[in-house]
């Protein structure tokens, strides 16, 4: 920069001799006039970069339909894991409110008679905890299982009713959280008439895990979908890079740095990368309030309060953001090797 | 302003373009390269230009020792030498104006700046009026002469044409050849490669002549080199 900025000075002195004849007039050499000298640089250097963010922009409008379905492709690839993450954000919002997914299984000793267990069940429906606590004696138990299983031969040929009376214990909302349920569970373990504890979460648990397990597959199609991004945008400049052959060469031959070819290209990964996520977030958007309408009616017949929960604010952002950066960089990994290849010769 | 010291240039495939060259072209003249094709006129030039480095020897360019500079610094070196090509290689995306902007906006000079100097070098070359025309409007004197407005708008000490009048008819050619006076009288050191020897015979300048690499002596001249 400076060694350039000492060249053009040096080849404007050179010129001012030549105009003013032979005999050499130095310019006097001052610190205010360096400073202008830098502003005045600075400004062109910001204005340069204006032109040529604007300039990257018209190009791409001046071929529509081709602009379009390049930005297409990197839209959807932006909002499939935008939407992904977007729609697993609702799944667990839905399944925080859900109550009653938790219950104990109290199983009692065998020694415990009707009464007793009847007197433990009201007990327990005292409990501040507890919602609703239902007696099952081994004799429903067993009916039920004759029922159910269509083992009733089986059962029919043992000598007494293997199945142990049990009391199912729902515990109410405020206390169903994993923590809770967990508490109340290691509490009534201890209860004299308790032979075993079955905490049976397993519903809300694998509905949790499977939601984990999207999230994680969310992350890995985000990133193959970020490499897809780059390879896409890296291509489409590529391309451009290519038609615009004869005009790198000539600014080359006039003294264009690398930088200043590379960046006009930068400049259109960087727009390509902004128009497709602002079109992903658009047709995330118009997902979200298609989907909307159902979504509330579903709720409603649920009694529930649920509503779609969009992008938000946030998330809005870092799609832009990150659309653009991706742009910007997948320009930046061909730019380089492309134009290197293109010398005058 | 250029000199060249024992300077070889040898391609991949083993064609020897330039043997052992030695001139010294000084500040403030103009000269023509003359040469038959393959002569190494090309190559030469290619090497002021440092779009190839010479096999061994040594270019010194405006100062400025080319054998020692890495290619990040190429851009600063062209940026001083303003070239005329056969071809012209303008761009036809764009504005006679904004051709002849070009290497102003590279070197970053200011908006005001740009308008100014362009306007400056397009009245020199006689186009003036031309300037928001796209060059395929133009005829090919026309093309010829934005190509020299575009190599000497910032002001170069140095000036090249490779065959600046290839493609002219021999009127438009002195109208070029003019030109290049005119730089030439304001100081600015030029060279011309050039086969037109009717041209260049009614002119005054000495001839850097070559022969398969090697600088030979011409017609009313007392060779190039010092």
């Amino acid at each position: 920069m400076s060694a350039r900025k000492k060249n053009r000075q040096g080849a404007e002195r050179r010129f001012s001799k030549l105009q003013a004849g032979t005999t050499e007039r130095r310019r006097p050499a001052g610190a205010k006039q360096h400073r202008t000298d830098l502003r005045d640089r600075w400004e062109s250097y910001r204005s340069h970069h204006g032109q040529v963010a604007a300039d990257a922009l018209k190009r791409l409008f001046k071929q529509p339909l081709a602009t379009l379905m390049t930005s297409l492709v990197l839209a959807i690839a932006m909002a499939l894991p935008m939407g992904l993450y977007v729609m697993l954000n609702n799944i667990e919002a839905v399944s925080q409110g859900w109550d009653g997914a938790a219950r104990l299984s109290l199983y009692l000793k065998s020694d415990i008679n009707d009464r007793a267990a009847q007197q433990l069940q009201s007990e327990l429906k005292r409990r501040a905890e507890v919602l609703e606590a239902r007696y099952i004696s081994s004799e429903q138990a067993l009916l039920e299982f004759r029922e159910q299983s269509g083992l009733g031969d089986v059962l029919d040929q043992l000598d007494r009713n293997p199945l142990p009376a049990l009391i199912v214990i729902t515990p109410k909302p405020a206390y169903s959280s994993q923590q809770k349920v967990d508490a109340l569970r290691l509490e009534l373990e201890k209860l004299p008439q308790v032979d075993q504890l079955r905490l049976d979460m397993a519903w809300l648990q694998k509905l949790n895990q499977i939601t984990e397990v999207s999230r994680r597959l969310a992350g890995v199609l985000a990133a193959m979908l970020a490499m897809g991004v780059l390879l896409i945008v890296g291509n489409t400049i590529k391309l451009a890079i290519e038609s615009r052959r004869d005009e790198i060469l000539v600014v080359k031959l006039v003294g264009g740095t690398n930088a200043f070819v590379r960046r006009p290209f930068l400049y259109s990964g960087f727009w390509f990368g902004l128009i497709g996520a602002v079109l992903a977030w658009s047709l995330l958007q118009a997902c979200l309030i298609w989907l909307s309408g159902p979504v509330a009616g579903l709720s409603a017949l649920y009694g529930s309060q649920f509503e779609l929960l969009g992008l938000g604010f946030g998330n809005s952002i870092l799609l832009i953001l990150a659309g653009a950066g991706l742009g910007l960089l997948g320009a930046l990994l061909v730019v380089g090797r492309e134009l290197a290849a293109i010398e005058p010769r | 302003m250029i000199i060249f010291d024992q300077v070889s240039k040898s391609y991949e495939g083993g064609h020897q373009a330039l043997r052992e060259l030695s001139f010294h072209l000084p500040k403030g003249e103009m000269r023509f390269l003359t040469g038959h094709s393959g002569a190494g006129k090309s190559t030469l030039l290619k090497l002021i230009m440092m779009m190839e480095r010479p096999t061994s020897g040594q270019v010194i360019v405006n100062d400025r020792n080319l054998g020692k500079l890495p290619a990040r610094r190429v851009p600063e070196v062209r940026r001083d030498i303003g070239v005329v090509f056969q071809n012209h290689q303008l761009l036809f995306d764009r504005s006679v104006f904004d051709n002849v902007a070009l290497p102003l906006i590279i070197a970053g000079y200011g908006h005001r700046d740009v308008g100014r100097r362009v306007r400056a070098a397009l009245d020199k070359v006689g186009l003036l009026d031309k300037e928001r025309k796209n060059p395929m409007a133009l005829s090919g004197g026309e093309q010829q002469r934005v190509g020299i407005a575009r190599a000497v708008v910032n002001k170069p000490p140095l000036l090249l044409a490779d065959e600046p009048t290839g493609n002219l008819d021999p009127e438009l050619s002195a109208e070029i050849m003019h030109l290049f006076e005119q730089f030439n009288q304001v100081g600015v050191t030029v060279l011309i490669a050039t086969h037109d020897i009717s041209l260049i015979a009614r002119m005054p300048y000495r001839l850097i002549s070559l022969r398969e690499g090697r600088l030979i002596s011409a017609a009313g001249d007392n060779l190039g080199a010092r």
